[in-house]
């Protein structure tokens, strides 16, 4: 067993057991400045995130503590910094590489896409790449569909990537430990929608383990499967769905890669319905390769197709009424539920 | 003799009107008619008038995240003028007053802060680009544009804007490299206003200009007083010519500084020295334009109290057609995808009161489904 499963912990703590509470970005800072405290050779990259404490204040207090060497800003140069990082990650450092914004690694996509996932690989084994890339991902909020890329739909399709999606801060914590000592390159997505929501972290050590979903309400009538933001949006929907008499399963799956069909798969068998909710762009993302698994390992169990729920297949808007539209939100979700179970 | 100098430069930095009022007669003579000169201090006033307004807006919830102009004004203004009104205006979010003087309705601006695309959809003949957010691409799409009016045998050049920090990405060493290599007619103009949000210069540029990044691509280059309306007008009319009739690059430092906060989501004063603020703002581009003015008697207190008043009418009506525009309709964003909408966007477009997005046929009712036929097959 290894040391990462022996501390791992499935169970979200109690909220009513008096844990406190934080916010998102302050659990993705504890993961961080206690995996610098652990190990030496973890150091944090970005754009504003030394002097500024990040551009969204993710970084708070970091650089007063780990000094210049450890916590570097760096020129306006996503190529630059995300290609010297996967430099030092194959010289045995281990970067965590912040992006203002996921949509700013498009600046970047040869090292993150056409490098790092590959550099074990291409060295037949030589150079490994232990290296975090971190960031806002997501509509976050009329920026416009430059600013809003859900790259989960993008990147997910290159192997050799680990991609994380939290949707709460005890799993923005328990997932950026696990990814930060992780071997090989890990996507984090977080989402400026989330930073400040706060939810129960608790005091002690925990790190979740990649692969493992997480049921985050248990129901008899349909599965809800989704990651990240929009797990919220389950959540949401779920609850005016039981008020008619609808008890939905929400499994969040924590990991799109490693993607845990497993879990999805056990619910459905009882469910005999499945919803996949995801907020990239519906052809050949994350949500269209879950749907082929559960239809080809379900397929005597299901009573209908999967249906997915995604962001509408254009840019992202940037007036309010019309992202608000766009997204996989809790109505779009409460009506797919309905035609999947036929209750429409 | 076995070590020879190869290559050897100088940066030319070009003021006419300084901070202390005192103007260079020999550069400055006939430079600008002094009617001109009236209305390019009016523009500048309406603008930073706008500046004022918007914070309040976004301060009150009624705008998103804004980017104050203030103190850079006289760059794209400079520029705006000197340049001919073909010309290609490719700015990056700090442009504002040459967009207004091009002729782009200052409530598009506001409507594009205020998160509505239609703030972008500036008419092609006022040859202006939409703001360009990502750092650095925009520098691409002016040597593209540049490049694109040669290859028509056009005399059209085109102008782009970026800061410092945007000299940091790597579209911007390609843009110069083409532009220098393919002699492209192209005017870079980089507003240095010593901060990209909170990094200063130095973590940009270790160079003591930003002009001389130019130079390592065999660009005619020049730095100008950023602040001096005059001196930028000299540097884009000689960079002007220069280009359209040589249809080679020139790059243009303009020395400013940005006296607001890099955005509204930014407080400066936590990483800014106040001093510092306050010097530049003794070097500001309006105040030193008016008292120049005043002292050619082209200009008084009674006519800035009746320019006072206009402005303020101009932006608050401005501000009145952001803010009463209908709401953008829902199914508008799938009408500009294509040229011609394809079938499945057109029953995304039809259903998207649904979840699937036009996915699950029992979502369709009422929704006309065309028989789908595929012409290509055909033959
Ligand atoms: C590719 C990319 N990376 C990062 C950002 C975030 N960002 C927005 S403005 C800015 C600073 C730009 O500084 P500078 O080029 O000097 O222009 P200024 O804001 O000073 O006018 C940054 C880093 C972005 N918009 N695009
Ligand atoms: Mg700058």
């Amino acid at each position: 067993m290894t040391a990462i499963e022996m501390v791992a912990s499935d169970a979200v703590p109690d909220e009513s057991s008096g844990e406190r509470e934080i916010e998102f970005r302050d659990a993705l800072r504890e993961a961080m400045s206690e995996e610098m405290r652990r190990d030496a050779r973890v150091f944090l990259i970005g754009e504003e995130v030394a002097q500024y404490n990040g551009a969204y204040k993710v970084s708070r207090g970091m650089a007063d503590e780990f000094g210049e060497r450890r916590v570097i800003d760096t020129p306006i140069s996503e190529s630059g910094f995300a290609g010297m990082a996967i430099g030092a990650a194959m010289m045995g450092l281990r970067p965590i590489v912040e992006f203002m914004s996921w949509s700013f690694s498009l600046v970047a996509a040869d090292p993150i896409l056409n490098n790092a996932p590959k550099m074990l690989y291409m060295s037949g084994g030589q150079f490994g790449c232990p290296i975090v890339f971190r960031g806002n991902d997501g509509a976050g909020g009329q920026l416009g569909s430059t600013h809003s890329w859900a790259v989960e739909g993008l990147y997910s399709n290159v192997p050799g990537v680990k991609i994380a999606i939290p949707s709460c801060p005890y799993d923005a914590k328990g997932l950026l430990k696990t990814a930060i000592r992780d071997d090989d390159p890990v996507f984090f997505l977080e989402s400026e929608r989330m930073l400040s929501m706060k939810g129960p972290v608790p005091e002690q050590e925990y790190l979740i383990p990649f692969g493992k979903a997480i049921v985050r309400r248990a129901g008899r009538d349909c599965t809800i499967a989704s990651w990240g933001r929009p797990v919220n949006f389950c959540l949401e929907a779920a609850d005016a769905l039981a008020k008619d008499g609808i008890e939905c399963e929400v499994i969040d799956l924590r990991t799109i890669r490693p993607l845990d069909l497993d879990s999805v798969v056990h619910s459905v068998r009882k469910t005999n319905c499945c919803v996949v909710v995801d907020q990239s762009w519906p052809f050949g993302s994350p949500g269209s390769e879950l749907a082929a698994r559960v239809h080809a390992a379900c397929f005597d169990d299901l009573d209908n197709f999967v249906h997915r729920v995604h962001s509408a297949d254009v840019p992202t808007p940037y007036a309010s009424n019309l992202e608000q539209e766009y997204l996989p939100n809790a109505r779009r979700i409460c009506e797919a539920v309905r035609h999947a179970t036929y209750r429409a | 003799m076995p070590i020879t100098k190869v290559f050897s430069t100088e940066i030319e930095r070009i003021s006419i009107l300084d901070e202390h009022g005192k103007f260079d007669e020999k550069l400055g003579k006939g430079l600008i008619p002094d009617k001109d000169l009236v209305k390019l201090y009016e523009a500048m006033v309406a603008c930073r008038h706008l500046d004022e307004v918007a914070f309040r807006l976004q301060r009150s919830g009624r705008m998103g995240t804004y980017p104050q102009n203030m103190g850079q004004e006289a760059n794209s203004l400079g520029a705006a003028y000197a340049l001919a009104n073909d010309d290609w205006l490719v700015p990056c979010y700090r442009e504002n007053c040459g967009l207004f003087w091009r002729g782009v309705p200052m409530e598009m601006v506001l409507l594009h802060w205020m998160g509505d695309e239609r703030g972008n959809a500036i008419p092609r003949e006022l040859f202006c680009t939409p703001l360009a957010i990502p750092i650095g691409t925009q520098m691409l799409h002016a040597t593209g544009l540049a490049w694109a009016a040669k290859y028509r045998g056009e005399k059209r050049i085109a102008c782009t804007f970026f800061g410092d920090g945007a000299t940091s990405e790597g579209d911007f060493h390609e843009a110069c490299n083409f532009a220098a290599n393919l002699d492209i007619p192209v005017i870079f103009f980089c507003q240095n206003n010593f901060w990209a949000i909170s990094v200063p210069g130095k973590i940009q540029c270790s160079a003591p200009t930003l002009a001389q990044r130019a130079v390592a691509y065999g660009m005619k280059t020049v730095q100008c007083d950023g602040n001096d309306l005059f001196a930028v007008v000299k540097c884009v009319r000689d960079a002007a010519e220069f280009t359209r009739s040589t249809g080679k690059p020139h790059f243009i430092e303009g020395v400013t500084y940005r006296l607001g906060d890099h955005t509204t989501a930014d407080d400066a004063r936590r990483y800014r020295d106040a001093a510092e603020v306050e010097m530049w703002k003794t070097r500001d581009p309006i105040t030193r334009l008016r008292a120049f003015m005043k002292e050619r008697k082209l200009w008084d207190d009674s006519k800035e109290g009746s320019l006072k008043e206009r402005v303020e009418k101009e932006v608050a009506a401005a501000v009145e057609r952001a803010e009463t525009i209908a709401a953008p309709n829902r199914t508008d964003f799938f009408d500009s995808m294509y040229a011609e909408i394809p079938e499945d966007l057109r029953l995304q477009r039809d259903s998207t009161q649904t979840h699937g997005l036009g996915e699950n046929p029992s979502q369709l009712d009422g929704v006309e489904v065309r028989k789908l036929d595929h012409p290509e097959h055909a033959h």
